[in-house]
């Protein structure tokens, strides 16, 4: 069949391809670039497993989806970014936000619903905003932010500007019918709009092998759309940097649309409530122990004697102290006034 | 001897214009031969032959408007058939022009219906259609603020399905009227990002029909992220279209879904009924900073109302409308609704009974105040609409006169509605489904026991 051998013939052409860009990356980073990566990093993991502990203690309610194992992902496309960019996601967002500077205090808050939460305690984990870091949310309808996003990058081509919509989805999403109705608009008016495939092999519970076609090669799915992709190794934060800034490099000369695929791996179950027994805990461990984001930067950063042992310790420590003091208000503050109940309905023009 | 008829270029089409005949009398015409051109208020078509002859006479001469469907236009002769001629000009045309024009309707006129209590006294009064007053009220918030750009299936090169775009594509060019692929989901999503982002997008549902693909946008993005946000990110957004019933177009093409959006905290909802509304009450709805519904109605496009001849012609969401005065028994409506009625209530005059008709215009925040002022007054009220009866807009109003007016009720809040089944095809089959007159008559006068 035709059409089946040109896409096996492409999918080693790809694999080569992204083989070798790794290897560049690998020589990629300056010493300040591989710490901020490896600072912004860690504030993930390390906020994350703190929202685990208080999910754990009945802090934090309804869905938690956490973000660990992917952190390259959004910390190697946020070092791309210029001020005025935009992001949205789904409703793994946490990561997100404190890539893009969001304050973790106020992150937290919303985990736990208080009134110092980022959307008054009205939003949650799935349903965050920032109007100053341009950060569009937050959305808990699997694919429903692939056109919010090309409608971020519809705002900038309609002004003129320069900016760029960085929209994540997840190999899930990447089967909804809309994400296709996006490929196609976002083709057709030149939408200055980087897709971001999440590729973290699971669709909740299901494996991307089970419920989705060529599902190590989503990418390609643009090119029906006459649409550039790349597949990326989402564990390199480096590679991550690397493909972001040649995908912005397009949208930014205005010639439409970019998709990465990142190839990543969620160590955590879907959300809190998923014990994750769709796959082996070696098949968990394996990832940790080789293709941890985090661990590469830092051992990167050792043998290149770009820090040191206690220099890293350091990072550590004011982190967990960042990580500690958004905790402590998001368990202290009040819960909003129930007044909120009744406001932020309608505008008021 | 073939007649030709004038045909129904559309479900809707009641009149047109015959603009130009393409044979003469005396021209052998084959099958398949274009005949004529006629132009409908949404656009040319052109009528082809199906009989074969020569065109032994034309009974409607190029250039007469108003020409109703199914007139006879021109006559195909038998083969030696010999040519009879044309119908002189204005001689007994089907629909001779209008007398010369009298002055211009000023408002205030003591009319039989009641008048708008906004529009000033003694402001100029214009003619226009519903389409055209959508239209105005784009084009002049358009005109007004650059953020505001209309988007949707056909509304740029083809000049709207429905030809409420027309003309548009030229005045603000291909940035601000975009022509989207067939996609409602996906365009919709686009265009709630956009207003995320600060722009304010009027989105054209050909039908709200086809909205049903989008309402996950329109409900889950639009209407709900100012709320999940904490107030921090809105969205100016319109969504508008045909809704309801237009004619003969069956189940799928025929639901009104007032109620649907009218349920939903986030959403302003309005549905016009007039021509004066449709204009105040767009430019309302683009300058409004939340999302709103605005439901329009095919059968009403081709309407003309009086339209106040005004800068700045607004109408507040919110706001019902009384439209008709009296004292006997309260009659609430909104959209094509208030076509049933004001005929009903002109029919209960005849038998002494005085209705007072109120227009809703806005659904959802819905004006409960002016209805039960009204109905402190009747004590009798019947509430009107073309939507299902089930879950309905009368089904809430008839609760919040329940619960604000129960004291003053002579008699049960009676409804009339579409009946509880899909839209049929058959002629006979949809008029039973749909209101109509005599049921709002009869259920204006069991609430009054006569």
């Amino acid at each position: 069949m035709a059409v089946r051998s040109a896409y096996l013939a492409r999918k080693g052409a790809k694999a080569e391809k992204s083989a070798k860009k790794s290897d560049i990356a690998n020589s990629g980073f300056t010493a300040e670039e591989e710490l901020k990566a490896y600072r912004d990093m860690l504030l993930i993991r390390r906020f994350e497993e703190k929202a685990g502990q208080l999910y754990g203690m009945g802090q934090i309610g309804g869905f938690c989806h956490l973000y660990i194992g992917q952190e390259a992902v959004v910390v190697g496309l946020e070092m791309a970014a210029m001020d005025g960019d935009q992001r949205i996601t789904s409703y793994r967002d946490h990561g997100h936000m404190l890539a893009c500077g969001m304050d973790p205090k106020g992150v937290m808050a919303e985990l736990t619903g208080r009134k110092g939460g980022l959307s008054k305690g009205k939003g949650g984990s799935m349903h965050m905003f920032s109007r100053e870091k341009n950060f569009y949310g937050g959305h808990g309808i699997v694919g429903a932010q692939v056109p919010l996003g090309a409608g971020l990058a519809f705002a900038n081509k309609y002004r003129g500007n320069q900016n760029v919509s960085y929209t994540y989805f997840g190999d899930g999403a990447a089967n909804q019918g809309q994400v296709y109705e996006t490929f196609n608009m976002a083709a057709i008016w030149q939408l200055p709009v980087i897709f971001v495939i999440e590729n973290n092999r699971y669709a909740m519970g299901t494996a991307a092998t089970r419920s989705t076609a060529a599902s190590d090669q989503l990418g390609m799915r643009g090119e029906a759309f006459g649409i550039p992709s790349e597949q990326v190794d989402g564990m390199d934060v480096r590679a991550v940097k690397e493909a972001a800034d040649r995908a912005v490099e397009h949208c930014r000369s205005g010639e439409g649309p970019y998709i990465l695929e990142m190839m990543t791996y969620r160590y955590r179950g879907h959300s809190m409530s998923d014990p994750a027994k769709y796959r082996s805990k070696e098949e968990v461990q394996k990832m940790r122990e080789e293709n941890d984001p985090i661990e590469q930067v830092k051992a990167r950063l050792l043998k290149a004697n770009r820090a040191t042992e206690d220099d890293l310790k350091k990072i550590d420590a004011d982190i967990r102290e960042i990580v500690t003091a958004a905790a402590d208000f998001a368990t202290s503050d009040p819960l909003p006034d129930d007044s909120e109940l009744w406001t932020d309905i309608y505008k008021v023009a | 001897m073939p007649t030709i008829l004038m045909p129904a270029l559309s479900p809707t089409m009641e009149e047109g214009k015959l603009a130009k005949w393409l044979k003469n009398v005396g021209d052998q015409v084959k099958s398949g031969d274009i005949l004529a051109e006629i132009e409908t208020d949404k656009a040319t078509m052109e009528v082809e032959a199906v009989d074969e002859g020569p065109l032994t006479e034309i009974l409607v001469p190029a250039g007469t408007e108003g020409v109703k469907v199914n007139t006879p236009i021109a006559v195909i002769g038998a083969a030696d058939a010999k040519p009879a001629g044309v119908a002189a000009p204005a001689a007994d045309a089907p629909a001779a022009p209008a007398p010369a024009p009298a002055a211009p309707a000023v408002h205030g006129a003591a009319p039989a219906e009641m008048a708008d209590p906004e529009i000033p006294e003694g402001t100029e009064m214009v003619s226009m259609t519903v389409r055209e007053a959508i239209r105005a009220g784009m084009s002049e918030e358009m005109r007004a603020d650059k953020d505001v750009f209309l988007m949707g299936e056909e509304v740029a090169q083809y000049q709207g399905a429905y030809k409420i775009s027309q003309g548009m594509l030229d005045e603000f060019g291909p940035e601000r009227v975009i022509d989207t692929p067939i996609t409602e989901h996906g365009f919709t999503g686009i265009a709630v990002g956009a207003a995320f982002a600060g722009l304010k997008p009027i989105v054209e549902f050909m039908t709200f029909n086809f909205a049903m693909q989008a309402i996950d946008h329109i409900i889950n993005s639009a209407a709900k992220t100012l709320y999940m946000s904490g107030g921090q990110l809105g969205c100016s957004i319109v969504f508008r279209g045909a809704n309801g019933a237009a004619a003969r177009v069956g189940a799928q093409h025929s639901q009104d879904y007032a109620a649907w959006y009218g349920a939903i905290p986030g959403l302003k909802v309005v549905m016009p009924y007039s021509a004066a509304d449709a204009k105040g009450l767009m430019k309302a709805a683009i300058r409004d900073p939340n999302p709103v519904i605005f439901l329009e109605n095919e059968i009403l496009y081709g309407k003309s109302f009086e339209v106040p001849k005004l800068d700045d012609w607004v109408v507040p969401i919110g706001k019902a409308r009384i439209a008709r005065a009296g004292r006997h028994v309260t009659i609430v409506s909104f959209g094509i609704g208030m076509t049933y009625a004001l005929s009903a209530a002109e029919k209960l005059a005849a038998d002494g009974i005085e209705a007072e008709v109120i227009d809703l215009r806005t659904i959802r925040p819905m004006d409960i105040a002016t209805v039960v002022k009204s109905v402190q007054k009747t004590n009798r009220c019947v509430c009107v609409e073309e939507g299902f009866p089930q879950f309905s807009v009368t089904s809430e109003l008839a609760a919040q006169i329940m619960t604000h007016a129960f004291d003053y009720l002579d008699a049960p809040v009676a409804r009339v509605a579409g009946k509880d089944v899909p839209m049929p095809y058959a002629v006979n089959l949809e008029k039973l489904a749909l209101p109509n007159v005599d049921e709002v008559v009869a259920a204006a006068k069991g609430v009054l026991y006569v």
